[in-house]
């Protein structure tokens, strides 16, 4: 099952090109870009690992994709998403965030639904 | 098969090197480097012939010939306050238009932003300074600190790899330029054959002579909107020549420090004199102001040689 969160997430994969281009977007804006990698997508799951610091003072996407190229190899078969970060006064959060890799085999979850008390319904997304 | 396909249409018959030296932007740059910087004959003109290399070598693409990218990594060598590090930002501005780096900037840094104090502190602290420095260039200033022999567990020697490594395998995104004096340098790159073999264009900085230092010396104070009257002008060429046989001697630099502290003299001279000032009194220096320096006493205390 596909995994859809953040940006260009119904889109096919992103390029390499496309990835730096992205970068390259979010740098312009003076943006902090930073990467995350997690083997558990579920979408509760806020926290993904980070992989080094955010990356400040940047000024080319080269220096992303080499920490990019890094992350990927160290986990091949991991969710990795790149993230950017506008410290502007008022903002200071993440602005932009896409995934640039997915493992293989994704896993799928279902939802299950518990009729409780009345007409209520709880929710659950377990992996399948 | 797109770049088949696409390659005979992207081929022209001719390059006009007079047009493309101006549309580049290139001309600009070389005619500021000349206005602004005084003397320095022989950097002038090797950065002139690296231009006109790059330029061919762009041509020479454009018209369909093989070329592979020329190595751009420089080292400039030559004593404090020659203007290593303005040449470098020009160079930055050069290869930028010429689109040989991305973005232009340049960062400067020494042995300090390199080198970890600890195990396993300097690899990626030289990885953060190398990405900050990507598509641009990095000036790394005294590099030959970096290497040092009496001390084989020194952690300059892991930068030195990374270092290396980078310059060769991402050429497309970073130019690194060495700087220091030339002595130490030599010494640097014959017990680092690495760095020689990997740096194409060395370029020496030659010394002022004391007319370019006072012409510097003019034009610095012209800047600030100050002047020399005639006799502080004489006194200047005077000073120049006494403060360059004095240890410490920087170039351009002691020329900067010599000038904050006659415009210091000048201001409590002003200061002590009874009656308005007009605005000449306020930025001309007189010879006293210049007189007043210690060198003409030979140097600090701890330097003259007969006390």
């Amino acid at each position: 099952m596909r995994i859809t969160q953040g940006c260009f997430s119904f889109l096919p994969d992103l390029t390499d090109d496309q990835i730096r281009a992205q970068i390259d977007y979010c740098l312009s804006k003076d943006w902090a870009v930073g990467i995350e990698f997690t083997d558990d997508p579920h979408p509760r799951n806020i926290f993904w690992e980070m992989w080094g610091h955010p990356m400040f003072d940047l000024r080319d996407p080269a220096g992303v994709m080499l920490e990019l190229a890094a992350c990927r190899k160290a986990n091949p078969d991991s969710y990795i998403k790149l993230i950017a970060f506008d410290s502007t006064r008022g903002f200071e959060t993440v602005r932009m965030s896409f995934i640039v890799n997915r493992p293989k085999v994704e896993p799928s979850f279902v939802m299950t639904r518990t009729e409780v008390a009345g007409r209520t319904v709880n929710v659950a997304i377990t992996r399948a | 098969m797109n770049e088949i396909a696409a390659a005979p249409a992207a081929v022209a018959d001719a390059v006009d090197l007079r047009e493309d030296f101006k549309s580049s932007g290139v001309a600009e740059i070389l005619e500021e480097l000349d206005r602004e910087l005084i003397g320095l004959a022989p950097v002038k003109q090797r950065i002139r012939e690296t231009a006109a290399l790059l330029l061919v070598h762009r041509a020479r693409g454009k018209l369909g010939l093989g070329d592979e990218t020329p190595t751009l990594h420089m080292s400039f060598t030559g004593n404090p306050g020659v203007g290593k590090t303005t040449v470098a930002l020009k160079m930055a501005g050069l290869l930028h238009r010429l689109g040989y780096v991305r973005k232009g900037h340049l960062v400067s840094v020494t042995r300090d932003d390199l080198v970890g104090q600890y195990i396993g502190h300097t690899a990626p602290k030289t990885r953060e300074v190398l990405k900050k420095a990507m598509g641009g260039v990095l000036f790394i200033d005294e590099a030959y600190y970096l290497y040092k022999p009496d001390n084989e567990r020194d952690y300059g020697q892991e930068a030195i790899e990374i270092l290396l490594q980078v310059m060769e395998n991402h050429r497309d995104d970073l130019v690194v330029i060495l700087a220091g004096y030339a002595d130490r340098m030599d010494r640097f790159f014959a017990s680092n054959p690495g760095f020689r073999s990997r740096i194409a264009h060395h370029v020496e900085f030659p010394d002022y002579s004391d007319g370019e230092l006072l012409r510097i010396a003019e034009t610095m104070l012209a800047r600030g909107d100050y002047g020399f009257d005639d006799d502080a002008r004489a006194a200047m060429g005077d000073y120049i020549a006494a403060r360059r046989v004095l240890p410490h001697f920087a170039n351009a630099r002691s020329i900067r420090n010599a000038l904050d502290r006659a415009r210091l003299r000048h201001a409590s001279r002003l200061f002590e004199t009874p009656g308005p000032v007009g605005a000449k009194e306020l930025s001309t220096l007189r010879a006293e102001d210049i007189r007043g320096s210690r060198v003409f006493a030979g140097g600090l205390a701890h330097e003259r040689k007969n006390p």
